[in-house]
């Protein structure tokens, strides 16, 4: 999600299901729809009978996508950014590019400053001993700033905010014409010059006629009356460049512009009922509500944060939403957290807000306790032994807490793990808490989909047992602890007891009340707020993630709406739940408009200008905006457009994505002497567990993955579903199978360096081996995910099933999305 | 006129007495599936075995993502997979979902001896009757598909029953309820037949120049017809390509497919088939489906009223009912 804000501004799918429909071509890379995703993947099948659209699969394994897909390629794991740099140069060789599309709502013409540079494998500014970055090079030309500007600006009302705006660097350089050899266009050709297709062969494995008929097909796309659109999944997300391999994806749908248009974007189909919302909602350490960056150490005061957080406006047209407003929705999260609390007087109770130093990711927190240095952990909806990586690893550190709690409806591989087979309970210290919790179908809320669609639900069935809500356990941990706190004292209790509680029942709150807490209110007047357009930083609003603001109005629920109009026939649905931001269905929609607001395809209209405003979907734009004061449709960059190169800060590894093998490969990085990923992570004692560069012992590249008839591993309780999928089973090519003896239905144990699992051997021409390198063949091997010693019955509790058992215990140099695409194995029959 | 469950009752089996008079209009359903749609995520197995209250089989992996090797009185709805190479070196993933095709002219239905075990409806679904089932076994002789399975601890006979009962009170079968993608569509024969020439255009438009629409002659058109995207691949999907009523209620066909049943049965049952193909067969010209012509006959010589226990063709379930 990171990697989508950095290119457009918010981390989010940018389209939705729905709008499949209207895509003429589908570049479905490192996801599997038909199997995780089909309620979706349908309009996928829609578009394709109307209008002739072509679905073409990438992935290591063929699937029930690829079975269902136009054409399929087999890919290397873990080479996505090889792959998307030779479809960008395949794009821009060929000018199959949109230009105007390119020229208006990118930042192709965008100077970059003379000291950026990029040789052999890294971009300036590593430092090679603390193995990250220095990003202050990777910045624009500033017009005051220290590039030469290479062109006079000359746009209206420039001249007029410069004095009183202009941000301490100055407004970026543009040159209108893509020609100055250091505007993000040149850099930009010059970078994947080396992605060619017979480097694509190379790393990634797929023959180069079968590489440049895909890219002819997808390119195809790069015209204002076709539209194409990339989905993607967690097999793009789970590697240390994970980040960067989405970037590549949004460069290549902003070369063919296809980002804001129906029927385009670069779509993250997301895996869970509410993975979007959790995400949306600060389940990711490094954000409050609302991707507002959680603060530093340093930024001590609310000015300092304010001064280094939000976006700077780097163009006169750039209209910087969210860096402008910034304030408004700090300030008023910070209310609905602390309310009376926060007052003016002390900067809004900002100081109660953590600063932590260091990273806080999953990986981070386990390594804590493995290092002892952790008490306890609560695991709500999770369990660290299965879902890994290195399972042996994650058990071992939770071994070593003091009390472990479990929120969660079934007992799980985390609550049992001082039991599992093989373990000595006795020799357990850790004191495990299980705390029943409903499930999804016996408690109200809202889920919110890929498509940024929060839809209301209704409890359906009774809770079970002596199952609770989790609003009512988490309000009564709460209550509880500031009760010590209120009772006993304590270093610095402001923060916990000035928490508000503002429910009927403050022991135990609806969904609804919760919901109209997150959607925010006027505090003078007590009403809903129905825009975050209303929301002030003078501390008399409120709002709980400034994002969902107009989800829950004083006109109801918005999210319960099962309105089923679609005027427009494009498939918005307005009146059908609610989606954020402002129930638009897509995002940046001002792209689908050329510079005059005329869309590219009047066909198929996002937005368009009627002459007084911008009608269609819902604008996201100002919508009395005219064209003639072309300010930029990407409202949330301090640009105002779309991201070929993104400059400082906004990741950790490069402006522009770059191929590194995995931690674990089979062959050498053949673009640079960087073989690993430069900057991702490292924790105390982690390489001796990670096989070396073509390691014998080691030979083949294994990547885990999902089942349709599964969701990860709840449904190992489901009788139904796991007589539909009932054993833990290994993919393996016919080729291997045969040089080592495993015969289809048989035993196969699978060994990586740092764990092992046995399970059935599913022996299939859908693995097919890959010609690499210099003539090298590599196999690869898939693992499902869905089995545990709490799965099924009888011969399933087997910890030997495992998927996790065997991924390296590393992560994304961004965000720490565990690698677990493309590590390596050996195997053997069993 | 006869109705069960609302539904006009075209024939009963071993029952010449059995159907209407009235005239066959327009009220025939149909499922239709299209492979084009089809991901093989096992929703309609899973739908049909809760919507049927079905017991849970044991399964295991046997080196395949299909869940178990074959249909069972307990799973009436199996996605089956096949990877088949073509000629051009891609891999084809041939999904296909195999349970009952409800034939307009069931060969179940003209095997079975026992009066009022198998159902066909009006709206041409063929439905079994376990009450009435003596457990001999001849309908899955009779089934040019391969469909019908025995239980052996009820020894009784089961198969997929088109949720006749979900569609006697308006509602689509489970499978079409519960398929994400739309490839299991429900309605008028008619409707579908039209939907299913279509999507055949669309395909060889597409490029799959033998796409054809399944509904076999041979069995009087089915109830489940197919899309298939590889008509040159019937046979790989697991679908007869010239399915007949007749070749099926062979002898041999009979002999092969009895099972766990007491020889003294089977013997009888035997010399039922074979008296009442004396008795019938002779009366007919050699058309392609002889037994089909015969019922259909039979239903619009009579009149309607119960079936009496002396029947003519009853003779099988006398001797079945011995045993």
């Amino acid at each position: 999600m990171a990697s989508l804000a950095a290119s457009f501004g918010r981390g989010a799918m940018t389209n939705h299901w729905r709008d499949f429909r209207n895509s003429d071509a589908f570049l479905v890379i490192g996801a599997n729809p038909a199997e995780n995703h089909p309620c979706g993947w349908k309009w996928a099948f829609v578009a394709r009978d109307e209008r002739g659209a072509k679905i073409i699969h990438v992935d290591p394994r063929f699937t029930r996508t690829s079975a269902t897909a136009d054409s399929y390629l087999a890919i290397r794991a873990g080479t996505d950014v090889a792959f998307f740099g030779g479809l960008i140069n395949y794009i821009l060789e060929n000018e199959l590019y949109h230009e105007d599309y390119v020229r208006l709502h990118t930042n192709a013409g965008f100077v970059v400053a003379d000291d950026f540079e990029f040789t052999d494998g890294l971009f300036s500014g590593y430092d090679d001993e603390a193995r990250t970055y220095d990003t202050t090079t990777w910045d624009y030309a500033h017009e005051s700033g220290d590039a030469e500007p290479t062109d006079e600006e000359d746009t209206p009302g420039s001249d007029a905010e410069k004095p009183a705006d202009p941000p301490d660097p100055g407004f970026a350089v543009v040159d209108e014409t893509l020609q100055d050899p250091r505007c993000v266009f040149q850099l930009l050709k010059q970078h994947y010059a080396r992605y060619t297709a017979e480097m694509v062969e190379r790393v990634c494995g797929i023959p180069q006629d079968k590489f440049r008929e895909m890219a002819a097909t997808f390119g195809a796309t790069g015209t204002a009356d076709k539209v194409g659109n990339v989905v993607y999944a967690v097999g793009l997300t789970h590697h240390t460049g994970g980040l960067q391999i989405i970037r590549a994806a949004g460069i290549v749908q902003l070369l063919l512009g296809n980002v804001g248009r129906p029927g385009g974007g670069v779509n993250a189909e997301r895996g869970h009922a509410n993975i979007q919302g959790n995400t949306d909602n600060a389940i990711s350490w490094e954000i409050l509500p609302g991707y507002l960056a959680i603060p530093r150490p340093g930024m001590e005061t609310m000015a300092d944060y304010l001064d280094k957080v939000p976006a700077k406006q780097l163009r006169p047209t750039s209209i910087n939403y969210f860096g402008t407003n910034y304030a408004k929705f700090l300030v008023s999260t910070l209310k609905a957290l602390y309310g009376d609390a926060a007052t003016p007087d002390n900067d809004y109770a900002y100081s109660f807000v953590p600063k932590p130093a260091g990273n806080s990711s999953w990986l981070t927190i386990h390594n804590e306790a493995r290092e002892g240095r952790l008490e306890g952990i609560i695991y709500s909806g999770f369990t660290g032994v299965t879902v890994g990586p290195d399972s042996n690893r994650m058990a071992e550190s939770i071994g070593k807490l003091k009390w472990l709690a479990i929120l969660d409806p079934y007992q799980t591989t985390g609550s049992e793990f001082w039991r599992a087979p093989g373990i000595d309970p006795s020799a357990v210290q850790t004191e495990v808490l299980f705390l029943p919790a409903t499930d999804w179908i016996s408690k109200d809320g809202a889920f919110t989909n890929s498509g940024r669609w929060a839809q209301w639900k209704h409890k359906a069935l009774p809770a079970e047992g002596e199952s609770r809500d989790d609003n009512w356990i988490l309000a009564q941990l709460m209550l509880r602890l500031q009760a010590l706190y209120r009772d006993e004292g304590g270093a610095f209790p402001d923060p916990v007891l000035a928490v508000t509680m503002a429910y009927a029942d403050p022991g135990n709150p609806s969904a609804a009340e919760i919901a109209k807490e997150i959607n925010g209110k006027d505090l003078a007047t007590g009403l809903q707020l129905s825009t975050f357009a209303d929301l002030k930083d003078d501390g008399t609003t409120s709002t709980g993630n400034w994002i969902y603001c107009g989800s829950f109005t004083e006109a109801g629920n918005q999210m319960d709406r099962r309105g089923t109009d679609d005027p427009t026939g494009m498939g918005y649905f307005h009146n059908w739940a609610w989606s954020w931001p402002a129930n638009r269905r897509v995002l940046y929609n001002r792209a689908s408009a050329d510079a005059d607001g005329r869309p590219w395809d009047t066909s198929r209209a996002g937005i368009r200008w009627n002459g007084t405003r911008w009608v269609g979907d819902v604008p996201d734009f100002p919508a009395t905006s005219t064209p003639e004061e072309a300010m930029g449709a990407f409202i949330m960059t301090g640009e105002g457009v779309g991201r070929l190169f993104a400059p400082a800060n906004l990741t950790a590894d490069g402006p522009f994505p770059e191929h590194y093998e995995q931690t674990e490969s089979p062959i050498a990085n053949a673009f640079s002497a960087v073989d690993k990923h430069p900057v991702a992570f490292h924790y105390d004692g982690v390489d001796a567990t990670f096989a070396s560069v073509g390691d014998p012992d080691y030979p083949y590249v294994a990547t885990t993955y999902r089942v349709t008839e599964h969701e990860h591993f709840v449904t190992q309780h489901v009788p139904y579903l796991v007589e539909s999928m009932p054993d833990f089973f290994v993919e393996l090519p016919v080729e291997l199978a045969a040089e080592k003896g495993i015969r289809n239905g048989g035993r196969v144990r699978v060994r990586s360096k740092r764990g092992e699992v046995e399970g059935v051997a599913v022996v299939t021409k859908r693995m097919r081996p890959l010609r690499v390198g210099d003539d090298k063949i590599v196999y690869q091997i898939g693992i499902p995910v869905h089995w545990h010693y709490e799965s099924g019955t009888g011969e399933q509790k087997d910890s030997a099933s495992m998927a996790n058992l065997l991924t390296p215990y590393i992560g994304d140099a961004n965000v720490r999305t565990p690698e677990y695409k493309g590590f390596l194995v050996n195997v053997e029959s069993a | 006129m006869s109705t069960e469950l609302g539904l006009n009752v075209r024939r009963k089996s071993a029952t010449p007495s059995s159907g209407t008079n009235i005239r066959r209009d327009g009220l025939e359903v149909s499922k239709i599936v299209d492979i084009d749609l089809c991901i093989g995520c096992k929703a309609c197995e899973v739908a049909c075995k809760e919507w049927n209250d079905l017991a849970v089989d044991e399964t295991f992996n046997f080196g395949s993502y299909q869940s178990h090797e074959d249909l069972t009185p307990a799973t009436w709805d199996l996605m089956r997979f096949n990877e088949v190479d073509l000629p051009n070196g891609d891999l084809a993933w041939l999904i296909r979902k195999d349970s009952c095709l409800h034939c307009d002219e069931p060969g179940c239905l003209l095997a079975c001896p026992a009066p009022g075990a198998i159902v066909q409806y009006e709206n041409g679904i063929v439905d079994f009757d376990q009450s009435k089932c003596i457990g001999c076994q001849y309908c899955i002789s009779g089934c040019p598909f391969d469909i019908p399975r025995f239980d052996s601890e009820t020894k009784k006979v089961y198969k997929c029953t088109m949720c006749v009962d979900r569609v006697a009170n308006s509602l689509e079968p489970a499978c079409v309820k519960s398929c994400p993608t739309g490839a299991i569509k429900y309605g008028s024969r008619h409707d579908m037949i039209t939907y299913g020439e279509e999507k055949v255009a669309k395909l060889q438009e597409r490029g799959f120049a033998n796409a054809t629409l399944y509904n076999p002659s041979g069995v009087g058109g089915v109830h489940m017809m197919y899309v298939v995207p590889r008509g040159e691949m019937l046979g790989e999907y697991g679908l007869p390509g010239d399915p007949d009523v007749r070749g099926n209620t062979s002898l041999l066909g009979l002999l092969r497919n009895l099972r766990g049943i007491g020889a003294i049965a089977t013997w009888a049952g035997l010399i039922g088939v074979g008296l009442y193909w004396l008795r019938t067969g002779r009366k007919f010209p050699p058309p392609e489906n002889i037994a089909v012509a015969d019922a259909i006959a039979l239903g619009h010589e009579t009149e309607p009223p119960a079936p009496a226990p002396d029947a003519p063709s009853a003779g099988p379930r006398d001797e079945g009912d011995e045993t």
